[in-house]
């Protein structure tokens, strides 16, 4: 007789522990894997919904293996069916993929373990510790909006809340308990007396004294004893519950000029892709605002933003102008959070700066949540201007908006692979600091 | 069910079980095994677990408790990954080398399942657990629970006290070192007892504290003295410090210059476990050919003896052939030689040579041969022999002619396959012996060892690859695994490969190279 124990209620995820420390240590590795891909511009179609796949280099346990392409070795096999001694037989081509089966070679396969990470898991890996910067007036956590949510019940409050089922229980309850004595009963007492009364008016009056004096001890105790007393009524409790601010919107704006020539535009999608991903990571509703400008501008669509032409001058003011009057028309900004991305070549009308520099002071800069622009430069350009604050005079005036306002950031990227540092630059998490 | 007991015989009927069946099939099982079989077995527990259960017991290599590591995590996803989606099945049963012997049972299986698990894992490997001289000598069944619970403990106390990282780190690089981490010819010592580990531990947290000369484990010289490069003084080293060593984690354990006194300890738990798993390793054909022969047997003869019902008996043939199915080698299915067929039909035809011999068996077994008793032949093979030996001893003619089984020669060079020996008369004793070799772990194994150091000089660890039949060794895994001795050792570590016939060396490669 055997000892028997039954496991089956024991805590099942014996393997949890291990399990997480598995996905942890993947996830390392997968992020820097990511991060790498992104940082050598592979990220261009990070709007893909397409998987990812990495083979997890660290996850390999090594161990000292025989080589399958070296030395002499010998193979016992079962099935001989025409064989003689001294029979050739070709090695199947290598890689060929042939059927491993008809393969006499025994050597194990390589240990190719892989892990398919989604689109998502690959954006959240990439926005691990990416976090906009200084939400300076309506931060993630502000609180802008309360919605009254049930929170159980309470002994006073407006009689519109009071809750019938629980206050009748109550009532019930203390009925029970305090013995008040039912309709029945007294109707009871009633019908008896009057059947007395009516069969025999004269006899028993001792009887229909007891009687009455019963009738009148309940009805007494009936009116003592409350149907339904204070103390049994309940009210519906309601807490303020703190909405976050959960929209955001994101202009984009760009420069669609004649010098803006296709590689321009690629940097710039690329840039708009990438705080576009972000936000819709961060918010449930995204909205997107492409606004495009020559010397004037214009809202369109995502297709006539990047790939119409359109000839002109360059009066970058327009579309801050036309972004203004989007905000006021749609955008209320208790109810929304907005950010703002800018690409241009930083050509720009001379006189133009100026006007820029006021829109950006005077209002733009107060209702964003944050404003990023890249100025895209030749890759000649980024060794001259790589560190420098000279520029052009969009750049120096936009100098000036950034000194004043910590949610502004800007830089310059000459390749792909500038976008995301810029881009991370732009984004890394920075201490809170409260907006003077 | 209660209605039929009576007018039947059947151990059980349907496929549902409960624990008083699965008590009274095991009985009647173990009666059957001892009498018919004379088996010899350790007390059973038994337990029933589901198939996430199982899962777990998968991930850490079998055992019902284990460290954890990150390793045993990728397991587990695998192995789920693959029931999951593929639909591979899970074993019907796990079952561990321990007294008492503990077997899982999944809660899936039907009743008829059960019983020929119990027949195959409580009887059959148990009996080979307790009476293979491998397992006797080798691995310590009655103290390995109490010792994984120990190290359990342990490596979670490193954990909390120098991080998991660090840890893991130790652990990453003692893994990879696992299959150097055995000792093939000295016997290992007994696991130490309770008490015992106690003191070590006491001991351990002793010399953390007055830990800080790291030179204090290393012969000295006399300050004065030179260190001299001449022949004697360099055997003199190689003896002080038992060279060359075939056990790395060993070695490594015991000399490391750099290793604080915990991580000795992990290293030493890891090395405890490969070694535990080592006779499983040599014994594979003959564990499974015994436990499969023993369920054959027992079903068959409770069959015979209307205990089982056939429909019962057809589900367990089913499952029986499908454990047993051996597809031929251009078979898309052929993943190699099937452990359980060719150990259960050496088995059967260990038997058929015992009781009817053909006048082959006769040149062949002389001494078997046509003697009649076949249990005390089997006992005896169970017993004293591992894989290899057992191939050699016992693989008949008649077999593989059965088999069809054939030799073919591979040199890596060559764009083809060469058939050196086929089922004919001059072919079944190479076609023996090729086989029997494959299953010599000692030959078939990677053979690398500690053969030199200096340790009052650069402390260069010198490692030796015999190269066997020009067969390499796979260089990334080479060079991970080289880089993980680094880590363990600190300092330079080097490996040369040299061929085992000649002499000569066939490579070299050095952790200087690899950084």
């Amino acid at each position: 007789m055997p000892i028997f124990i039954d496991r089956r209620l024991n805590p099942k995820d014996k393997s949890l522990g291990n399990r997480q420390r598995f996905l942890q240590r993947v996830r390392a590795e997968l992020k820097r894997s990511v991060q790498e891909q992104i940082r050598a511009g592979k990220i261009a179609d990070a709007d893909g919904a397409h998987a990812v796949s990495l083979p997890a280099k660290r996850t390999s346990e090594p161990r000292f293996r025989d080589a399958g392409d070296s030395g002499r070795r010998q193979h016992v096999l079962p099935g001989n069916r025409h064989f003689a001694p001294g029979d050739r037989m070709p090695k199947p081509g290598r890689g060929g993929g042939s059927g491993s089966g008809s393969s006499p070679g025994l050597e194990e396969s390589e240990d190719d373990f892989r892990f398919v990470l989604s689109r998502e898991e690959v954006l959240d890996l990439f926005f691990e510790d990416l976090a906009l910067p200084d939400m300076v007036k309506l931060n993630l956590k502000e609180i802008v909006a309360f919605k009254p949510r049930r929170a159980g019940f309470s002994a006073s409050g407006s009689p519109t809340n009071i809750n019938i089922a629980r206050t009748m229980r109550n009532s019930h309850g203390r009925r029970i308990a305090l013995q008040r004595p039912r309709r029945e009963e007294v109707e009871a007492i009633l019908r008896e007396l009057a059947r007395i009364e009516a069969d025999e008016p004269d006899a028993a009056r001792a009887d229909v004294a007891a009687l009455r004096a019963e009738l009148d001890r309940l009805e007494r105790r009936r009116r003592v004893i409350s149907f339904v007393d204070p103390v049994d009524i309940r009210f519906n409790r309601f807490d303020a519950q703190p909405q976050p601010n959960a929209n955001a919107v994101m202009f984009c704006l760009m420069d669609v000029s004649g010098s803006m020539g296709e590689r321009e535009k690629d940097l710039a999608k690329r840039f708009f892709v990438l705080l576009h991903l972000f936000l819709k990571r961060r918010y449930d509703r995204t909205d997107i605002v492409f606004i495009r400008h020559t010397h004037m501008a214009q809202e369109v669509d995502e297709d006539t933003f990047f790939f119409s032409m359109q000839s002109g001058g360059t009066v970058v003011s327009t579309a801050l102008e036309e972004m203004q009057r989007i905000i006021a028309q749609r955008y209320p900004r208790r109810e929304w959070n907005i950010y703002a991305a800018q690409a241009s070549d930083g050509d720009n009308l001379a006189t133009d700066s100026r006007r820029c520099l006021k829109l950006m002071d005077g209002e733009i800069m107060r209702l964003c949540q944050y404003f990023a622009y890249v100025e895209i430069i030749d890759e000649r350009e980024s060794e001259i201007f790589g560190s420098t604050d000279n520029g052009t005079s969009l750049w120096r005036a936009y100098l000036t908006v950034k000194e004043r306002w910590p949610n502004f950031g800007m830089s310059r990227i000459a390749r792909a692979a500038d976008i995301y540092p810029v881009f991370r630059h732009l984004f890394t998490r920075q201490p809170a600091r409260l907006r003077k | 069910m209660a209605r039929q007991t009576p007018r039947s015989d059947l151990l059980f009927s349907g496929s549902d079980w409960n624990f008083a069946t699965l008590s009274h099939a095991y009985d009647v099982i173990e009666a059957v095994a001892k009498e018919e079989l004379r088996l010899d077995v350790y007390p059973v527990q038994m337990e029933v677990i589901s198939s996430e259960q199982m899962l777990d017991a998968y991930s850490s290599i079998g055992m019902p408790l284990m460290y954890r590591h990150w390793s045993f995590g990728k397991h587990f996803l695998r192995e789920e990954l693959l029931y999951r989606k593929a639909g591979r099945g899970l074993a019907y049963e796990v079952v561990i080398n321990s007294n008492p012997c503990i077997v899982y049972l999944m809660e899936e299986n039907t009743m008829a399942l059960q019983a020929l698990v119990t027949a195959h894992a409580a009887l059959g490997h148990n009996h080979f657990f307790k009476n293979n001289y491998l397992f006797q000598q080798w691995a310590d069944a009655g103290a390995i629970l109490g010792y994984l619970d120990f190290a359990k403990g342990f490596i979670a106390r490193c954990e909390e006290k120098h991080g998991i990282a660090a840890v893991e780190a130790i652990l990453d690089a003692a893994h990879a070192l696992m299959e150097q981490g055995v000792f093939r010819y000295r016997r290992p010592p007994r696991l130490s007892s309770d008490r015992h580990r106690e003191g070590l531990r006491e001991r351990l947290e002793y010399e953390e504290r007055s830990y800080n000369d790291l030179w204090r484990t290393v012969p000295r010289l006399a300050d004065d003295a030179k260190p001299d490069e001449s022949e004697a003084s360099i055997a003199e080293r190689k003896r002080a410090l038992n060279l060359p060593e075939e056990n790395l984690l060993y070695f490594l354990e015991k000399n490391s210059l750099i290793l604080e006194p915990w991580q000795r300890e992990i290293l030493r738990i890891v090395r405890v476990i490969a070694q535990y798993f080592y006779p499983q390793r040599q014994t594979q054909v003959m564990n499974e050919g015994c436990a499969t022969f023993v369920h054959y047997t027992i079903m068959n003869t409770l069959f015979d003896r209307g205990r089982i019902s056939e429909g019962a008996m057809l589900e367990i043939l089913r499952n029986h052939s499908n454990v047993v199915f051996q597809p031929a080698f251009d078979d898309p299915r052929f993943s190699g030689i099937n452990p359980y067929a060719l150990g259960l039909d050496m088995m059967q035809d260990i038997q058929r040579v015992v009781t009817e011999p053909t006048a082959e068996d006769r040149d062949w077994f002389p001494e078997i041969a046509g003697t009649g008793d076949w249990r005390t032949i089997l006992l005896d093979a169970w017993a004293n022999h591992r894989d290899e030996s057992f191939i050699r001893q016992y693989l008949s003619p008649a077999l593989i002619r059965k088999w069809r089984l054939f030799l073919l020669s591979d040199t890596a060079n060559d764009s083809f396959y060469s058939v050196a020996s086929i089922h004919n008369e001059r072919g079944y004793a190479s076609i023996r012996t090729a086989l029997a070799q494959k299953y010599d772990i000692g030959a078939s194994h990677t053979d690398i060892q500690v053969v030199d150091v200096d340790l009052l000089g650069q402390r260069h660890l010198r490692l030796q690859h015999k190269v066997n039949d020009g067969i390499l060794l796979e260089s990334t895994g080479c060079d991970a695994t080289l880089r993980h001795i680094h880590e363990l050792w600190g300092y330079e570590v080097s490996l040369e490969g040299v061929d085992a016939q000649t002499g000569v060396t066939v490579f070299e490669r050095s952790s200087r190279q690899l950084a």
